[in-house]
């Protein structure tokens, strides 16, 4: 375009529109973005009209009526006089839980599997294939449904189980218990403790590293943390007298009482959810490690560095800038699938909010309008997180 | 599921055309489509030959029959406790027969109509009998398996409240499936209206290892529901429904409604239920003998009753307060004038 002299100016003509590049692929957006506004004002409209029709209003007052149910899992303080907008912070609160603990035991197996895929060991090797093959191309609800079965059908019912580990794992076909901690007086300390020692932790393991990017000598990095991370708080505990104590579950009527209650559905929901996306994270690590050219471990090897620093420090930075991109999408795909918690009786937000409060008040537009700006809410913001992440990892190029 | 309520919600835009002339609609259909539970053991149930069957089912089939002459004309949709009233709202059923419990907010702020009560009923709790508990008051700490979406959430909530007890509801989607898990000893308590406890329970291997408390902590009437723009459907289905027990107060049955209705009786009212009086039937924009179509298909209430969930058959309910009025229940039907 630079080097022609401008052409003299044609006048404007209309089939200009969709005959000139200058105008067409402007034209073609204004036609589609009027389209689509047409689309959706019809669908409004008729909605509204609709719901007019039958003489529904559209309003969130129901919100601050009691909800007048019960809801097994509370993480905050709820009983059946709280309003329907408590109930669904309840079970927004239970989708936060599924959602955090899943994604954590999913990148656990994932990259344990994903890396044990790759082993030279022929068995090793192949059993992750099985896993692999076998979880992701199985639906996750035919999942969800079959833990939670051999959850309900496999253990115990809680009259009959017997306490394991001294009495600190019961395991019952309603659930699984574990202690509880219990924070005496002082018990501050001991935590105020911890947390100074995670800090010094980090000083020394920044120091070590300044010293040997200086010196190149090495310090002893893994022998004086853990030594930080155990003593001091162990002395300030024994000091303080043992504040902090562990309840233990104990039968009592039809159900153990004490301890923390892992119900059958949270159990369900988080193991089979956490082996699904597993499978798939397993993939996108295999994925990524295979990535980095095998020159680079023989060059690594060739310095002299032993596989498991290879791994680390030359291997596993370079395949993380493969692996984050779809690892956020799987982050994504288990928050979304833990909607599927209703299969089996998990109270999360879409059987709070969109199952029993919309059932009890009839508001099936508002409950479920209400349930798609959260699960958005949520995704955008795992999303921009994970983004963060990744232009961290990602290759720094000059 | 969370599709299925999308669904619902969708149709709700596009379905209110299906509202004003319900009759006509269902006439040009050809068939009546009726909102049934997903199976409840002489309720609404798939019988050996692979059509519904049942107690709910039988009220759908009266009113095919009153329209068409066909109790066959009849499509069923499965609604669970949750998608009911949306598949009734949206125009996807013509009329719901399954079990639902007659309240203000279903009557007022759903904008439905119940045509009447097909059974008093109230909510009750199962336990196991190898637990050794003889009363609901004994229930403190107890694991108890629901069916989510139903006034049976919101009475169980009430009733623990009340007496200051605690409880851990497990919500469960339907009836099969809170069977399963009852079975499975995953909840020590099932609760349910009492009609549905023995329905369940005349399933079980063992019916006699579980007994139905004898606490009842809810009034449950539960009956046909129509939506309520249409005031001609809601008196069709009302008075189809009605019919049936009048019926079974002036001896109507199945076997003799042909021989009656041949020719005028000495009773005036079985005249014009029969239609041999009167022009009730053409009010309706039926014919006049609509109610003979009815009985000769399903038989009055009391040979449905005995039919599908009496003493006689696996389900076992006593009458009750489901006997007519004159026979010690509470049974009325307003007169047929």
């Amino acid at each position: 375009m630079s080097v022609i002299a401008e052409p003299p100016r044609e006048s404007f003509r209309v089939d200009m529109l969709w005959n000139d590049a200058r105008y067409r692929s402007t034209f073609i957006q204004i036609v589609a973005l009027i389209l689509v506004l047409t689309a959706v004002g019809w669908i409004v409209n008729n909605v509204v009209g609709n719901l007019a029709r039958l003489g529904k209003d559209f309003n969130f007052a129901f919100l601050r009526a009691p909800a007048s149910y019960d809801i097994n899992q509370t993480l905050i303080a709820y009983t059946s006089q709280s309003t329907h907008a408590r109930a669904a912070l309840v079970g927004i609160l239970n989708t936060l839980l599924i959602a955090v603990l899943g994604c954590a035991a999913a990148t656990a197996i994932g990259v344990i599997a994903g890396v044990l895929r790759l082993s030279k060991n022929w068995i090793v090797a192949r059993l992750m294939t099985v896993f692999v093959e076998g979880f992701r191309n199985v639906p996750l609800l035919i999942w969800i449904l079959m833990v939670m079965a051999a959850v309900n059908e496999s253990l115990p019912a809680p009259r009959a189980a017997t306490p394991t580990l001294g009495g600190a794992l019961v395991a019952t076909n309603r659930g699984v218990y574990i202690p509880a901690p219990v924070w005496g007086d002082g018990s501050w300390f001991v935590v105020a403790a911890f947390l100074l020692s995670l800090v010094a932790i980090w000083f020394w393991r920044r120091h070590a590293r300044l010293k040997q990017e200086a010196t190149g000598e090495q310090s002893p990095v893994l022998a004086v943390g853990l030594a930080l991370f155990f003593i001091p708080s162990l002395i300030v505990y024994f000091i303080t007298g043992m504040p902090i104590t562990l309840e233990y579950p104990e039968l009592q009527g039809f159900n153990f009482r004490g301890g923390i209650f892992m119900r059958d559905s949270l159990v369900a929901l988080w193991l089979a959810l956490s082996f699904y996306t597993g499978a798939f994270i397993a993939e996108n690590v295999r994925g990524g490690i295979l990535s980095v050219s095998h020159g680079q471990t023989e060059a690594a090897f060739a310095l002299g560095l032993r596989p498991n620093r290879t791994m680390q420090l030359i291997i596993l930075p370079q395949a993380l800038r493969v692996i984050i991109p779809p690892l956020i999408s799987q982050y994504l795909n288990l928050t979304k699938n833990s909607s599927l918690a209703i299969a089996v009786g998990y109270m999360d937000v879409t059987a709070t909010l969109g199952r029993i409060t919309l059932n009890q008040t009839g508001r099936a537009m508002e409950s479920i309008l209400l349930l798609m700006v959260f699960y958005l809410c949520v995704s955008l913001t795992i999303s921009s997180v994970m983004n963060w992440y990744n232009s961290r990892v990602k290759l720094v190029e000059r | 599921m969370k599709t299925k309520l999308l669904i619902g919600a969708l149709a709700l835009a596009g379905a209110g055309a299906a509202s004003a002339q319900t009759l006509d609609t269902v006439r040009a259909r050809g068939v009546l489509n009726c909102g049934v539970s997903t199976g409840v053991a002489g309720f609404s149930y798939i019988d050996a030959d692979g059509e519904w069957d049942g107690f709910d089912v039988a009220v759908c089939r009266a009113v095919a029959a009153a329209i068409f002459d066909d109790p066959s004309a009849v499509e069923f949709t499965p609604t669970t406790g949750a998608t009911r009233f949306e598949a009734l709202n949206s125009g996807e059923v013509d009329m719901l027969s399954r079990n639902t419990t007659w309240t203000f907010s279903r009557d007022v702020d759903l904008r439905l109509e119940f045509v009447g009560v097909n059974y008093y009923d109230g909510q009750g709790f199962m336990v196991p009998a190898s637990l050794g508990v003889t009363s609901a008051m004994e229930l403190d700490g107890a694991t108890v398996c629901i069916q989510t979406g139903t006034t049976t959430e919101l009475n169980l909530a009430d009733f623990f409240r009340a007496n200051n007890m605690s409880y851990e509801p497990v919500p469960i989607e339907t009836n099969a499936e809170a069977q399963q898990r009852y079975l499975a000893n995953a909840c020590d308590v099932y609760t349910t209206d009492v009609s549905g406890l023995a329905a369940t329970r005349s399933t079980f291997e063992d019916p006699s290892a579980h007994v139905i408390l004898p606490e009842i902590i809810s009034k449950e009437p539960l009956g046909p529901v129509v939506r309520e723009d249409d005031p001609a459907w809601v008196n069709l289905v009302r008075w189809v429904f009605q019919g049936l027990i009048i019926a079974e107060e002036k001896g109507v049955t199945s076997e003799n409604v042909a021989e009656l209705a041949s020719a005028p009786t000495d009773d005036p009212e079985t005249n014009r239920l029969l239609g041999t009086e009167g022009a009730f039937g053409e009010m309706l924009n039926l014919t006049n003998d609509f109610m003979v179509r009815a009985i000769s298909a399903v038989g009055n209430y009391g040979e449905i009753f005995e039919a599908h969930i009496g003493v006689d058959t696996p389900v076992g309910l006593e009458r009750g307060l489901n006997a007519l009025y004159t026979d010690g229940g509470i049974l009325y039907a307003p007169p047929f004038r």
